[in-house]
């Protein structure tokens, strides 16, 4: 294996034991607790509503389906902007003049998008 | 011994080290000084019952989650509600592999860096598991099956995405200036020098509003006051785990006192220094040692920020929140980033 993977080794045994914990005390701890279900327990929890309560399987709208759109747009620049940072020491003038062309285009689909009302929470 | 032998077992106790200090020590201690601290602030005693000054509350709370029944309610999707907790969880926990804690020690003839894994991505990994813990959000509220439990996952998928840029590019400046994204150079660069000649090379003195803006986004990314929405108990009542009982609750609970703990080491890391003191250039192994406790004591600091404001604060509007995001932070972190490119033109950082 090389170097810069095995770098990575000590993350793959801090997951494994960060899942064995909390799994382990569910399992452990079944054979301890409690286990008495009846049907008014399990219910959903409704509050300030006297009629039965049921699964909310209705159909909802999520609002910010435009933001989440925007949010993809953006964060795609924050990945090329990576890069650019680490190897800024040696683009000096050139590697910022390229990145405010890089941004200014942005900044038109920014400002197009807050005229538009798309960043409004309405 | 056989280096091969020898890397393993200060892999090993690397990771002892930080599994202790964070689940054995911090962990807890946090529950309580938490409680505490609201006593303190609201003028009443707060939890003082369990061992001296309530000392050791957070273990009666723990075996106390353990113990009680752990119900699924009737419409919940079985599979998803029991694995969401655990998908938050195990990012919360693995952040700490790559937050340096302490400068490099020189034990039994080995220089060993004092974290965990020294990934040569650093902070792509921070962000990267931030946004994996909130799939488990969003699956805990839909899989619950529960209007409440939806509205607080859906709220913090939509919080999350309006302040991850901000907080994306206000850390990409920090990388910017330090020239690479592994942290514990990220660290060295803000022990190396100083800025304007008197003051600390640390990155919250030339990028303050990258600072803030960082610190405010962590507060949103952790689902903490005065960004809790995901969980506000008045509209709410307990948001995406409100049909989460016993050692699941417990699950969610401890995953958002993890994700504070590795905020604050974040904070501390990229703008505050980590374990580097100002002006001062410890070596040895008392050195090292004290790296290890100035890096505990500025996390601590941050920790102790989170709970005072916790208690201090009241909860923005939700409007309120998503502009604050998109319409101040985002254009702020970019004028940030333009700004620490300038300086490092300048040759000022």
């Amino acid at each position: 294996m090389n170097p810069s993977m095995a770098s990575y080794l000590p993350i793959l045994y801090f997951a494994i034991m960060a899942a064995i914990i909390p799994v382990a005390g569910l399992a452990a701890m079944s054979l301890l607790r409690p286990s008495k279900p009846t049907p008014t327990k399990l219910a959903p929890y409704e509050c300030g509503v006297a009629s039965p309560t049921e699964a909310f399987d209705h159909r909802f709208s999520v609002r910010y389906y435009l933001i989440a759109v925007l949010f993809v747009v953006f964060d795609v620049e924050t990945i090329f902007l990576f890069p650019w940072a680490v190897m800024y020491h040696r683009l000096k003038l050139f590697g910022l003049v390229e990145m405010l062309v890089f941004l200014a285009i942005l900044v038109v689909g920014y400002v197009y998008a807050w005229r538009r009302g798309a960043l409004s929470w309405a | 011994m056989s280096p091969t032998l020898a890397a393993a077992l200060e892999g090993a106790a690397k990771i002892a080290f930080v599994w202790a200090c964070v689940l054995g020590a911090v962990l807890p201690n946090l529950i309580w000084v938490e409680r505490r601290m609201a006593g303190l602030i609201q003028d009443r005693p707060g939890p003082n019952r369990v061992g001296p000054f309530g000392l050791f509350q957070a273990v009666a709370d723990i075996l106390k989650l353990l113990m009680k029944e752990d119900v699924v309610p009737m419409y919940a999707d079985r599979l998803l509600h029991t694995v969401a907790p655990l998908i938050l969880l195990v990012p919360a926990m693995t952040t700490f592999a790559v937050i340096p804690f302490g400068s490099t020690i020189h034990l039994f003839g080995r220089d060993i860096s004092l974290v965990v894994a020294d990934v040569n991505i650093g902070i792509l990994y921070v962000f990267a598991l931030t946004s994996v813990g909130i799939y488990g959000l969003v699956l805990a509220g839909w899989a619950s099956n529960n209007k409440f439990a939806l509205l607080g996952g859906l709220r913090s998928s939509a919080q999350v995405i309006s302040y991850e840029l901000a907080m994306g590019i206000a850390a990409i400046s920090v990388f910017l200036a330090a020239g690479s994204l592994r942290l514990q150079r990220v660290v060295e660069y803000q022990a190396s020098g100083t800025f304007l000649g008197f003051l600390p090379l640390w990155n919250c003195f030339p990028q303050a509003i990258g600072c803030l803006i960082f610190i405010v986004s962590a507060f949103a990314e952790t689902n903490r006051v005065p960004f809790d929405l995901p969980e506000a108990e008045a509209e709410l009542v307990a948001g995406y785990h409100t049909e989460y009982s016993a050692f699941r609750f417990g699950m969610f609970f401890m995953a958002e006192y993890l994700n504070l703990i590795a905020a604050s080491a974040m904070m501390a890391t990229l703008y505050f220094g980590g374990w580097s003191l100002p002006y001062l250039h410890l070596t040895g192994i008392f050195g090292s040692l004290a790296s290890i406790a100035v890096f505990a004591a500025k996390t601590g600091f941050f920790i102790f920020l989170f709970v005072w404001v916790r208690w201090t604060l009241p909860r923005f509007r939700f409007d309120q929140l998503m502009n604050l995001g998109w319409k101040v932070f985002l254009p702020l972190s970019l004028l940030n980033l333009l700004w620490t490119g300038a300086l490092v033109l300048w040759g000022v950082i």
